[in-house]
């Protein structure tokens, strides 16, 4: 087989394999997509519950796999010595990391498998530019891994896996994934959109609900996706 | 022909702690060497040196006549390597891993035959966690032989590898070096020296104290002496006298005699200890074993390390 598919279907497997990571990939969204769209408690604004959250569960969906599993799985390959063995085969480093990448996004197309019918099943009537969320998808998961890598590239693997988990939650509180952002107070809510996470779940409402993606959304989404992979090669020990 | 690993006058230093210091030493193809010396010898570093894993402080190592970081890619492809421990992916099953280093490797060897020789045959599906610390040690070696390599590094091979595993190591390391593998490992055991290595390096402090095979190098640092076991607390002043030789109590209950081992010389002291109805725990004649040169080779230094480490503790106290 060739050395690149071994090493991505390698990749895929171990994060399928590990039941914490599909608790966080799969589990988490599933329930808060399916929970907050049955009882209508959170602030999601006129229209249905799901239309709303759909699109924050996907930008969350993202998140979970190209920032927090990814970090994970990275920061504990660091610290078990698996990425320096693999620096002695003929593997090489382009390789692997152009095998990671292929495994995140294929993790992301599972997750999109799972979560997109049973949004639909809930009643989602979405009005999309599919190619606009999916720019968005890709910029997200961009900016994301390059936040995880840096993370794994410099902690320790138990404080990385702490502090990972800790980001997930505050970003899943604060970036209107799941209630909109204008229930936040003012100086809360201007930092709020700077954050990545509230970036990619404005531009995924945004194409996915008819609306138009405001340009700040954009640019601060990109910005991050060039920034963090960037800061994230530089910053990255292999040992 | 160039041996196939060459290091020459290595010095790697962490900070202000030398780890390898002017070290100079060959590892021939078709042979075991072992890197033998105590913890903290600088083993482990100049092993990763070879690998590639990092610069040399100042001296050269040359590896199949490449050097190990500048020519890594064209170096990787016939490079087995073992590290001392960890590597695998902890979620990973046997059978999973040696298949995917087989592919890295160009498919060169087949993963069940891989997998039997070290003896996981019936580990196929459990995961690198589920593994013993023997069976982990066995799996990366078989991952080091994955690529059929013209050299592998071993660090530590047997560590932790219970009695018939180890000899299954044994086997498979030398059948490395019989089909041309060149076979560097290292180890603090004596006995894994002794029973494996072709030629054996002594390293202590980072500096080469001897090397040879493990026969010369007993037979060279042999010396004219007879030692032997008996009861603590000889007359031993009594005994020199009697058979004309100067006797020493090495330690509780060891004497050392400094007169060649001849048949009379041996005679004289059994019958002194015979005359005085005294036990004769056990009589050693001329050659030393490899744990006696090692233990005075890397014992000559030990005095002057514990100085400096008891500096250095001053220091960081303060």
């Amino acid at each position: 087989m060739n050395v690149l598919v071994a090493q991505f279907v390698t990749e895929v497997r171990l994060t399928l394999r590990r039941g914490e990571s599909l608790l966080l990939i799969l589990g988490l969204p599933l329930f808060f997509l399916v929970f907050f769209s049955a009882v209508d408690v959170l602030p999601t604004g006129p229209g249905t519950a799901v239309d709303f959250l759909a699109p924050g569960i996907l930008a969350l969906a993202v998140m979970s796999t190209a920032m927090v599993s990814l970090s994970i799985a990275t920061g504990f390959e660091r610290s078990y010595g698996v990425l320096k063995r693999l620096g002695a085969t003929p593997l090489r480093r382009p390789r692997l990391v152009i095998a990671k990448t292929a495994g995140v996004v294929a993790v992301e197309l599972v997750q999109f498998a799972v979560l997109v019918p049973v949004a639909f099943l809930l009643g989602w009537e979405p009005d999309a530019n599919w190619l606009a969320a999916l720019a968005g998808v890709v910029l997200g998961t961009a900016a994301f891994a390059g936040i995880g890598l840096v993370l794994s590239g410099r902690l320790k693997a138990e404080v990385n896996l702490a502090a990972s988990n800790g980001l997930y939650l505050v970003l899943l509180v604060v970036s209107g994934m799941m209630f909109s952002l204008d229930e936040l107070p003012g100086a809360g809510r201007s930092i709020a959109r700077l954050l990545p996470s509230s970036a990619l779940a404005d531009v995924l409402r945004g194409s996915l609900s008819g609306g138009d993606v405001a340009g700040r959304a954009w640019i601060v989404l990109a910005v991050w996706a060039v920034v963090t992979p960037v800061v994230a090669a530089r910053a990255f020990r292999w040992e | 022909m160039s041996s196939a690993v060459e290091v020459r006058e290595a010095a790697i230093r962490y900070g202000d702690l030398i780890a390898v210091d002017g070290l100079t030493f060959t590892a021939e193809a078709g042979a075991v060497t072992a890197l033998l010396g105590p913890n903290g010898a600088g083993k482990t570093s100049i092993v990763e040196a070879c690998e590639g894993y990092r610069r040399l402080d100042s001296g050269t190592v040359r590896v199949l006549g490449l050097d190990p970081v500048a020519d890594h890619d064209r170096l990787v492809g016939s490079l087995g390597v073992m590290l001392q421990q960890g590597g695998v992916y902890p979620g990973i099953r046997v059978g999973e891993v040696v298949a995917l280093f087989c592919t890295y490797y160009g498919e060169r060897r087949r993963p069940t035959e891989l997998i039997d020789t070290v003896g996981l045959g019936d580990r196929v599906r459990s995961t690198w966690r589920q593994l013993s610390g023997g069976e982990q040690q066995r799996l990366s070696l078989a991952l080091a032989l994955a690529g059929s390599p013209d050299v592998v590094f071993l660090d530590e091979p047997t560590a932790s590898v219970d009695v018939a595993g180890r000899q299954r190591v044994r086997a498979l390391i030398r059948e490395e070096a019989d089909r041309g593998c060149c076979v560097v490992l290292t180890t603090h055991e004596l006995e894994e020296a002794e029973r494996l290595a072709d030629h054996v390096v002594i390293i202590d402090h980072g500096r080469m104290v001897a090397a040879g095979s493990p026969g010369v190098l007993t037979r060279s640092l042999q010396s004219d002496e007879v030692r032997f076991g008996a009861g603590p607390g000889l007359d031993v002043a009594g005994l020199g006298a009697t058979i004309g030789a100067m006797v020493v109590e090495a330690s509780p209950g060891e004497y050392v005699v400094a007169s060649a081992p001849s048949p009379a010389m041996v005679a004289a002291i059994a019958t002194w200890l015979a005359e005085r109805d005294l036990p004769l725990a056990d009589l050693r004649a001329g050659r030393k074993r490899l744990e006696d040169v090692y233990l005075a080779l890397t014992n000559e230094t030990s005095v002057a390390v514990s100085a400096r480490l008891t500096r250095r503790e001053r220091r960081r106290t303060r």
